[in-house]
């Protein structure tokens, strides 16, 4: 069953085709990475998915949901939540606040006017807000200043979030850039064991070791158009995407 | 409902009443334990306390809140004149009429942001203190002020048999009289009831959502928060608070003139929120208090007082003293207050709080602020 479908994506700035006729289907409860060389279009085309930019032409559907055109709020609520390139945190608050904030939106909607519960009393939401950052062995620092976080620890903390909202599909626009090995290789796990099957994952990436750890199938894009798709092994053999992207690096 | 205070809350409430209920004696020995001056730190702190919600929780400064003062002030003169002179119904129109003018001007300005925003809610200002001056007479006054006079309906008072007086009545709740300490410790009851909501506001899920506002307004809207909605009820609720302070000005003294709505009283209000410390709680008050305070003494001295001051001066020396110290007296205090103000920015841009936190941990390093008042970011 497809959970993302998008067909005939185009966007271009003045000149530059940055989207040139996208076709992808992510497949629901699957891994499916998004490799590419820079400027070929990744992000532009997370973008166009989260309302970050609306696209000249061509629809994205998710679980049935059209995207384009609807606002991020929107799109988020359907279920379709965005780890950064760059960590999007709130630097100046708790790191108990910051996956508390989408541990909320996820149980009250877009906005719910409960200006008189504290905050401190929601048991339910603080549950699911330990229970994310002792996954990702942060519960230790929940009183410090996210913006005092090391880079690494900003982008545990930002996929804390993400996964306090239990999203049903999650696009992680290299999650582990910035880590340690040892990081990376706990955040592979973290997000291995994560919602059973039952979570979509679309994960741009340049670390081909987490790419081939996770995906179940990969989407090659150069100049804007997807070149090639398959199953990792097929990809690592594939001549265009060695051609292309690879550049006969060794696999 | 105090239990489901957390402690350091709960202590800071019952500390801040009874503060305020002892502010005649507190304030005596600084020559502040009259009832107007009370009145006004009371009145200009639900004012700060209000305009805190908006600029210390999201992050929006708005230059045109005292707009929504004078709304209040209006609305509640317009009360007294055609309803009744007690104080409740002009309270509770004015807050709805100010929370209306919110979220009507609260639904353009956040349109934007920044910058922008701060622009737009001064256009506003501007257009209310300029509409209230002149085209709208009718309703305002115009430049002689709204005030009561012979003759005016008070229809309410009428219908309930409360006995005429003879000339213009006074304010009153329910038979109290506003004049004096009544009038302070109702304008106190309303500054405790105020404080206390605002703390609720400022602890609860939507006050964690405003804070978020401030701090990454782009990550909140791909978390799926309707951020536009929760900065207009904000703006709506700040508006609200300036309408109450609004309407208490004229509970206690029942004119309403367009100066206050002029931009340089939008301009106060930030200045004793940062003054007190932007997103604490105590602060705003603090900083309504110090700059009504000082506002009280320095504009009361002229130069006969100075010449005073300065008399033990041979009379070569005297003469210019006092001519350079009148400049930051009488008319001119606003230059004392800008350079009150540069000082603080300069050497603790946390405002009060954050100087009366730095002290705390000086002379009790061992204990652990958990930062139990502040809510501040970072600055």
């Amino acid at each position: 069953m497809a959970a993302l479908e998008v067909s005939g994506l185009k966007k271009s700035f003045g000149g530059l085709k940055a989207l040139n006729d996208v076709n992808l289907t992510v497949q629901f409860g699957t891994v499916h990475a998004i490799i590419g060389p820079n400027g070929a279009g990744k992000s532009t085309l997370l973008n166009a998915f989260v309302g970050r930019l609306i696209p000249d032409a061509g629809s994205v559907v998710f679980d049935g949901i059209s995207l384009v055109g609807k606002q991020p709020h929107e799109i988020n609520q359907a279920g379709v939540v965005r780890v950064f390139q760059t960590p999007e945190i709130f630097g100046e608050l708790s790191l108990l606040d910051n996956v508390l904030i989408p541990a909320f939106s996820h149980r009250d909607g877009e906005f719910r006017l409960n200006g008189w519960s504290r905050a401190a009393e929601q048991a339910r939401v603080h549950e699911v807000a330990k229970h994310m950052l002792e996954d990702v062995g942060l519960y230790g620092k929940r009183d410090m200043i996210a913006n005092s976080l090391s880079r690494g620890d900003k982008r545990r903390l930002e996929l804390a979030m993400c996964l306090s909202q239990e999203p049903k599909l999650l696009l992680l626009d290299e999650p582990t850039a910035g880590m340690s090995r040892a990081d990376t290789n706990s955040t592979i796990d973290l997000l291995q064991r994560l919602g059973d099957g039952k979570v979509t994952k679309i994960i741009i990436e340049h670390d081909m070791h987490v790419v081939f750890s996770l995906a179940e199938k990969i989407s090659v894009m150069a100049q804007g158009a997807i070149i090639a798709e398959g199953a990792p092994e097929a990809i690592k053999t594939d001549p265009r995407v060695q051609e292309a992207y690879l550049g006969g690096a060794h696999l | 409902m105090m239990n489901t205070l957390a402690k350091q809350d709960r202590w800071l409430l019952i500390g801040f009443t009874l503060a305020l209920l002892a502010g005649p004696i507190l304030l005596k020995p600084f020559g502040a334990g009259y009832p107007d001056l009370l009145q006004k730190f009371c009145i200009f702190g639900i004012f700060a306390v209000g305009y805190n919600i908006l600029f210390g929780l999201t992050g929006y400064l708005s230059f045109g809140h005292a707009a929504f003062l004078g709304i209040g002030s209006y609305t509640a003169v317009w009360s007294f004149k055609l309803l009744t002179m007690n104080v409740l119904p002009a309270i509770i129109l004015s807050v709805l009429m100010t929370g209306l003018f919110g979220l009507v001007i609260g639904f353009l300005c956040l349109r934007r942001s920044g910058i922008y925003f701060s622009i737009l809610t001064l256009a506003f200002a501007q257009m209310a203190y300029n509409l209230a001056y002149s085209v709208l007479t009718p309703i305002t006054n115009g430049e002689t002020g709204l005030q009561l006079v012979k003759g005016d309906p008070h229809v309410l008072d009428r219908w309930f048999g409360v006995p005429l007086v003879e000339g213009i009545p006074s304010t009153n709740f329910f038979g109290i009289s506003m004049v004096g300490y009544s009038g302070f410790y109702f304008c106190a009851v309303m500054l405790i009831i105020s404080f206390y909501v605002a703390m609720r506001l400022t602890r609860s899920p939507f006050g964690l959502m405003l804070k978020a506002i401030k701090s990454n307004q782009n990550r909140l809207k791909y978390t799926g928060v309707n951020t536009r909605s929760y900065a207009l009820i904000a703006f709506v609720i700040s508006g609200c608070y300036a309408g109450l302070a609004g309407a208490l000005l004229a509970v206690t003294d029942p004119l309403a003139g367009a100066d206050r709505m002029h931009w340089s009283a939008s301009g106060e209000v930030v200045l004793m929120t940062i003054l007190g410390g932007v997103g604490t709680l105590l602060g705003p008050v603090i900083g309504a208090g110090v700059i009504k305070y000082l506002e009280n003494i320095f504009s009361s001295f002229n130069e006969q007082i100075l010449n005073g001051v300065f008399g033990f001066l041979p009379d070569a020396i005297q003469h210019p003293v006092v001519k350079f110290v009148g400049l930051f007296v009488g008319e001119g205090w606003e230059l004392t207050l800008g350079v009150l103000f540069l000082v603080l920015i300069i050497f603790v841009p946390g405002g009060l709080m954050q100087g009366l936190q730095s002290v705390q941990r000086r002379i009790f390093p061992a204990q652990p602020n958990p930062a139990a008042e502040s809510t501040r970011g970072a600055h």
